[in-house]
Parts: C-alpha cells; sequence; structure tokens
C-alpha cells in the first residue's frame, strides 16, 4: 500500500515530520523511554535508524543485534530515548538475548514498547507480541514490512487487530520510511496517555492454569498493591523463574509499582 | 507477619501451584498464547487462497540449500568476491603506493630537514610512524573498500542463513550448535564481533565451543594479508592471465580450511571438555531482500571499512614507533629487533616460517592488520635495504604488489614461506581485542587462555608439517639417483 505523496498530506498534523528531531546517540535528560522489541529480523534495526537518524548496520539474518543499542530522538518537543533490542521470538526462556529483552521491558519500565512484527508473518509474529502485552500496557505495534505482505497479497485488517490488542497498529515500511510519521504520533500519544491501551490478555488457558494464576496474581498485588504486571509475574513464578524468584525476595517488585 | 514472610509466603504458594499443575505448565502456558495468536490472526489477516506463496522465495531455496547444490553456490560465491577484489584492488593500491610512499614521504622528509627536526625524531615520526599508518591505508583499503560492501550485500540479500542451514548438519555432526554457523559468518567479519554474536546458542556448552572456535574464521584484519600474499607467491606462479583466479582459489582453500579447522576443534573439545548433548533449535529463513546497492555501500564503507581502517592505522601508528625503535636502537653492535629476529629465526625456520615474522605476529598482537606492513618494515631494516635520497636507511621504492614481493624475496621468502604465512595467518592467537572479548562473554582466565593460545599450537604444528613434508618431496629426486 505504497502512501501518495502529496502535498494535502504532508501539511496533516499526522505527517508531522517536522516535529522529529534525530538525536543520533544523545539521550540525556529525556522525557520518555522508548523500548523497540520484536521477533528477529524483522526490521527493529530499520525502525531504530529511521527513527534516530543513526546508522546501525542492518542485515537481513535472525539475530543481528544481541546487545541492545541506544539512540535519541525528539518528537513534538518531547526528547525520547530510543532502545533496540535483541530480537526474540518469546519471553519464555533464558537465553541470554531473551532475558535482556525481557529484563528491560520488566524492570527498565519503558514508557513505551513498540513490537515490531513482520506482517506478512504476523501469526508466527503474535506470540511474542502477546507476551510483550502480559507485561507492559503501553505498547504500539508497528506493522512493518508492509510492503512485502503486499506482495504476497496478504491483507491485513488493521482496525480489526487494533481493536483485538488493545493497543494502536501502525503499518510501516522502515527501509523507505513510510508509516513513521504515524508510528512517531503512535508512540507520543501512549507515552503522554492521550491514547490509553486496553492489551489483550491471553484467555485461551486451561481451567486450573487460569485459577493457579489467578490465586498467584492476586496475591502479588496484595503484597504489592498497584503491580500493572502480577499475571505475568504469576506465570513465571509457576515456572520456578529464578530471576523473579529472587525479585520477589530482595523486594525489587515494589518498584514496578508505578507512582 | 513481616515483608519477608509475605514474600516467603508467596513464593511458597507458588511452588504449591506449581506442583499441583504438573511439570507441563510452560507448553499449557505456550499453547494457550499460540491459540489466541491464531484467532487474532485469523480475524485480522486475509491472505490469497488456493495460491502457493512465497514461489520465488522458496524457488531460490531449493537451488541454493539443496544437497547438490548448496556447497558449490556457497563456495561459487565466494570466489566471485574474492576474484573480483584481487583483480579490482590491484590498480588502486599501486596508486596509493605511489602516493603516499613515493610521493608523500620524501615531501615529509625534506620538510623535516627544513625545519631541523632531530634525526632521531624524524625518524620516530615519519619512517616509524608515517610510514606504518601509510602502509596500513595503501595495504588495507583498496580490498576492503571492495570486499566489505560485496559481503554486506549478500547479507543484505539474505543468503546468511542460508549458509548456517547448509552447515547446520556438519556443526551438529561436530557436537556444535548449528547457529554456530551464523557467529562463524559474523566472524568473517570480525572476531570480536562473533564472539559476542555467540550470544545468541543458549546452551553454554555450545556457546563456548562457538567462542573458542570462532577464530578459525578469517577476519576483516587478515583477509587483506591472505589475498596479498596469495596475490605474490601464488598468483605469480601461473601466467598474468590466469594469476587472480589462482590466487582467488588460494584464499578460498584458505578460508575453507579454517572452517575444516573448526569442525574439527569443535568436534575434539565435545568429546573431550566439553562434553554433552547437541541441542535443536528453528531457523527461520528470512524472505529475500532486494538489496538497497548505495544504501549498502555507504553503510558498508563507514561502518566496516573505515572503522575497521581506522582501528588498523590506531594501533599501526604505535606499532610503527615500535619497528622503528627495535630497528634503530643498538644494544651491542646490532639493533633489538636484530637480537630478537636471531633469537627467533631458529623457530620461525624449523616451522618454515623465518624469525621476522614472528617477531611481527608479536608486535601485531593488538591488531592482525598491520601484520604484513610489519614484516616489510623488519624485513627492510633487518637487511638494511636503502632506497632512494633517504638519510636514515628506511625508505625503499615500492608501488606495487609485486615490488611488496621482490623485498620479501630480497628477505630469503620462497613459496614455502608464502604458503605458510597464509597458514599461520588462519591459526594464531586472536587479536587483544578479541582475547578481551572472549574474557569479557566467557568471565573465565581458562578459556580465554584455551581460546589463545590453541590456535598458535595448531599454527605452529601445521606449518612445521607442511615445511617437513614440503621438504620432502623436494629432496625426494635427490635422493633417489
Amino acid at each position: 500500500m505504497p502512501m501518495p505523496d502529496n502535498t494535502a498530506c504532508n501539511n496533516c498534523a499526522l505527517h508531522n515530520t517536522a516535529g522529529l528531531k534525530k538525536l543520533g546517540i544523545d539521550t540525556a535528560n529525556v522525557d520518555y523511554v522508548v523500548a523497540l522489541a520484536g521477533n528477529p529480523n524483522t526490521g527493529k534495526s530499520t525502525v531504530f535508524n529511521a527513527l534516530t537518524g543513526m546508522r546501525q548496520h542492518t542485515g537481513n539474518w535472525p539475530g543481528k543485534t544481541v546487545v541492545r543499542a541506544e539512540g535519541g530522538f525528539s518528537y513534538n518537543s518531547h526528547k525520547y530515548k530510543l532502545i533496540d533490542l535483541p530480537g526474540t521470538y518469546s519471553l519464555l526462556s533464558t537465553s541470554q538475548d531473551e532475558e535482556v529483552a525481557r529484563n528491560f521491558i520488566l524492570f527498565g519500565r519503558p514508557d513505551v514498547t513498540v513490537i515490531v512484527v513482520d506482517a506478512s508473518r504476523l501469526e508466527r509474529n503474535l506470540n511474542l507480541t502477546l507476551q510483550v502485552l502480559e507485561i507492559t500496557d503501553k505498547a504500539v505495534l508497528c506493522l512493518n514490512l508492509i510492503d512485502e505482505a503486499a506482495r504476497h497479497h496478504i491483507k491485513i485488517d488493521q482496525r480489526a487487530l487494533a481493536r483485538d490488542l488493545g493497543i494502536p497498529v501502525v503499518p510501516t515500511t522502515a527501509r523507505s520510511q513510510q508509516g513513521i510519521p504515524e508510528l512517531l504520533k503512535a508512540i507520543d500519544d501512549v507515552a503522554t496517555g492521550a491514547i490509553i491501551c486496553r492489551p489483550h490478555k491471553v484467555k485461551n488457558l486451561s481451567k486450573p492454569v487460569e485459577k493457579a494464576v489467578k490465586q498467584l496474581a492476586g496475591a502479588l498485588e496484595q503484597q504489592f498493591p498497584g503491580l500493572p504486571n502480577s499475571r505475568w509475574l504469576a506465570f513465571r513464578l509457576l515456572e520456578g523463574d529464578s530471576r523473579i524468584t529472587a525479585a520477589v525476595k530482595n523486594n525489587e517488585l515494589k518498584e514496578l509499582v508505578r507512582p | 507477619m513481616t515483608e519477608a514472610e509475605k514474600d516467603n509466603e508467596i513464593l511458597a504458594r507458588a511452588a504449591g501451584l506449581r506442583w499441583q499443575l504438573g511439570d507441563n505448565f510452560h507448553d499449557k502456558l505456550t499453547e494457550g498464547i499460540y491459540t489466541d495468536a491464531a484467532q487474532i490472526a485469523a480475524h485480522a489477516v486475509e491472505t490469497p487462497a488456493g495460491e502457493r506463496h512465497y514461489t520465488f522465495d522458496s524457488k531460490i531455496d531449493k537451488i541454493v540449500t539443496s544437497k547438490t547444490w548448496g556447497f558449490p553456490i556457497m563456495i561459487g560465491l565466494l570466489a566471485v568476491i574474492l576474484w573480483i577484489t584481487i583483480e579490482g584492488a590491484n590498480y588502486p593500491s599501486g596508486m596509493l603506493f605511489t602516493l603516499l610512499i613515493d610521493t608523500v614521504h620524501p615531501l615529509l622528509k625534506s620538510l623535516a630537514a627544513h625545519i631541523g627536526l632531530p634525526l632521531w625524531l624524524d625518524g620516530l615520526l615519519i619512517d616509524g610512524i608515517y610510514l606504518a599508518v601509510a602502509w596500513v591505508v595503501a595495504v588495507m583499503l583498496p580490498p576492503m573498500a571492495i570486499f566489505f560492501p560485496l559481503f554486506t550485500l549478500l547479507e543484505d540479500f539474505g543468503y546468511l542463513p542460508r549458509v548456517a542451514f547448509n552447515m547446520d548438519a556438519l556443526f551438529k555432526k561436530a557436537g556444535a550448535h548449528g547457529k554456530q554457523a551464523l557467529t562463524m559468518s559474523m566472524g568473517w567479519g570480525c572476531n570480536a564481533a562473533g564472539v559476542i554474536a555467540t550470544r545468541i546458542i543458549d546452551s553454554p556448552r555450545e556457546r563456548l565451543i562457538a567462542i573458542i572456535t570462532n577464530n578459525f574464521s578469517l577476519c576483516n584484519g587478515r583477509w587483506p594479508t591472505q589475498i596479498l600474499i596469495a596475490t605474490i607467491f601464488i598468483g605469480a606462479l601461473v601466467p598474468a592471465s590466469l594469476s587472480g583466479l589462482v590466487a582467488s582459489a588460494a584464499v578460498i582453500g584458505i578460508a575453507l580450511l579454517g572452517v575444516a579447522f573448526m569442525f574439527l576443534t569443535s568436534w575434539g573439545l565435545s568429546k573431550t571438555v566439553l562434553k554433552g548433548e547437541v541441542s535443536t533449535f528453528t531457523l527461520e529463513l528470512p524472505p529475500y531482500r532486494p538489496p538497497r546497492i548505495w544504501q549498502t555501500i555507504y553503510t558498508s564503507v563507514i561502518d566496516r571499512t573505515l572503522i575497521v581502517l581506522w582501528r588498523a592505522v590506531i594501533f599501526a601508528a604505535p606499532a610503527g614507533a615500535v619497528i622503528w625503535l627495535v630497528a634503530n636502537v643498538h644494544i651491542g653492535d646490532i639493533t633489538i629487533a636484530n637480537h630478537v629476529i636471531d633469537f627467533l629465526d631458529p623457530l620461525g625456520v624449523f616451522v618454515g616460517l623465518n624469525g621476522v615474522i614472528l617477531l611481527a605476529y608479536i608486535i601485531a598482537i593488538p591488531a592482525n592488520e598491520i601484520v604484513i606492513p610489519t614484516i616489510l618494515m623488519l624485513t627492510v631494516a633487518n637487511l638494511g635495504l636503502i632506497g632512494v635520497g633517504d638519510t636514515s636507511g628506511k625508505l625503499f621504492e615500492l608501488d606495487s604488489a609485486m615490488a611488496t614481493g621482490s623485498i620479501l624475496s630480497a628477505g630469503g621468502w620462497t613459496l614455502l614461506t608464502g604458503i605458510n604465512l597464509m597458514l599461520f595467518s588462519l591459526l594464531h592467537n586472536p587479536c587483544s581485542t578479541t582475547i578481551y572479548t572472549i574474557y569479557k562473554e566467557t568471565n573465565s582466565w581458562k578459556w580465554t587462555t584455551l581460546a589463545s593460545l590453541l590456535p598458535v599450537i595448531m599454527g605452529l604444528v601445521v606449518t612445521f608439517l607442511v615445511t617437513q613434508f614440503w621438504h620432502l618431496i623436494w629432496l625426494m629426486p635427490e635422493v633417489k639417483p
């Protein structure tokens, strides 16, 4: 779906790319922190470069980014710090790249998490999306590589998707900058609270699992009132995650409660 | 109840519930997530019915990952890239030599003489630091500026995961993780980057194997060495029209030998100190994407070529000073360099190299990039070659790879020395940056030491064997009658 390139559009508030200032590695005194998560090889680094004006090396293979990269941009006079997390298929195992991504979304408490997905492989990518939405409720789905999906005649009902996931959905082709203005607007809206997300929580759990999760999440909320991701923490505790167990013991969870 | 008691109660409750749910909680949860994802996707995604998708990609994949064509195509692509590099680098390299060494160097010398710079300072700055830097630029820049963009184009196209796919079975046989093929490919760019990339391997045992054997991937700093020596010694064996092809074949041979050593060492490690089961993994073959040519050339020139060159220059400058000092400071009658070279020479000759090469590898531990310039400067200094219009005995005329060859021949090099240098360049300790990275990633001196020393020992053994074998072949006809 190529974006029409006429002047009327460029004058629209949505196309406020003039409000974008690419700050490269200058990340001092930021107003908001944004994390970039997503499956490997969905173009996270390309989105990162499009937003920060940096030229992180991008490559067409899964696992290119194993360390997190940071950059900055400013939009509508808000200063943002952007963190490019390693691409992972899930957040449920213990390989080092998954832990880096998971710990940042959980303990780093980004103001917005942008989940970059490959539009032509949406179903597979949604697994990670749903896991991220269990951890944080401030997220934007970046439906990247939309041009590739179109080439394969895949149509995506982006409204239905946004409704089901409960977060803004923005189709992009980051390598040619398409959809970046809309993505910026969505990030800004979620960060400032102009859009309140109602993220999807996993529904298809068996009765005993659902019951156990509810019980444990309840106990966690009692101990740490206002905990935003008690359900996900319950998942992890039920699996015996040692990092989360330690976080319960050393009161790290208290810091997850937003003031 | 205190806070701590409450925390413990939560954990106790979690443990109790975990017990009730049984040990397949992880699978149940994953199943739930997948079902949700499938429902949402079914709601939002409309795929064309009946039509077979990705026909273009799967057609290419059928060929490039096939049992018959996978490896020949891999080697063929590498061969084409190397051939273009070797053929293309000659001319600009010669120009840079003329400019930096034949023109600017005498200019600097006369300028220094004009302002009355003390002789020792003139030597240290101009014959040491400047020459080393100029040499690194002239030797390294042209091949890198051609090789890296070509390699990056292949990477952007999506070919690397197919390499991993092709090699997976071999790695499995060696007791290593299939993703090691990816870290190996990263190592072809830079070993330190390859070592960091092993974080994608989640089993600690297989990750260690990948870290220790990454050095067998020829890196940025070593490709130019291989290309240059292959051009001088092996390309020269055949008529000029074929020399580019033959030299590329020799470099590919070394790169493949590196892969063979990687398998062999991985296998050895997984049978001895790092025993264990091979873990399985999913490798996603990304869609082929048309590479954006200009952007790729831009980023690979900025990200790779200039950064690697800058690193080489940074290490070459102090190395140039060291070379000048060891070549000019005398202890007794002869210079420090001569002392060390005389000391190392027996060992060097024993393994078919020489003292100059070994000393160069010691000086060049910080960066492989400066090995060739160091060898050349030491050879010249050691022989006392004196060039045109020079006062301190360091200048010589060089305008092409062949002239480099004539210096090396004057230093007593033979085809055997060239071959052994190519082998030793493949099999020696990682550069200091890589060693430091290995330590940071493993947090263990034991593994760092093993990863550093194992390749050197292998290198010495291999060059020794090659030398013995070589002498055997050449002596044979004389012994017979």
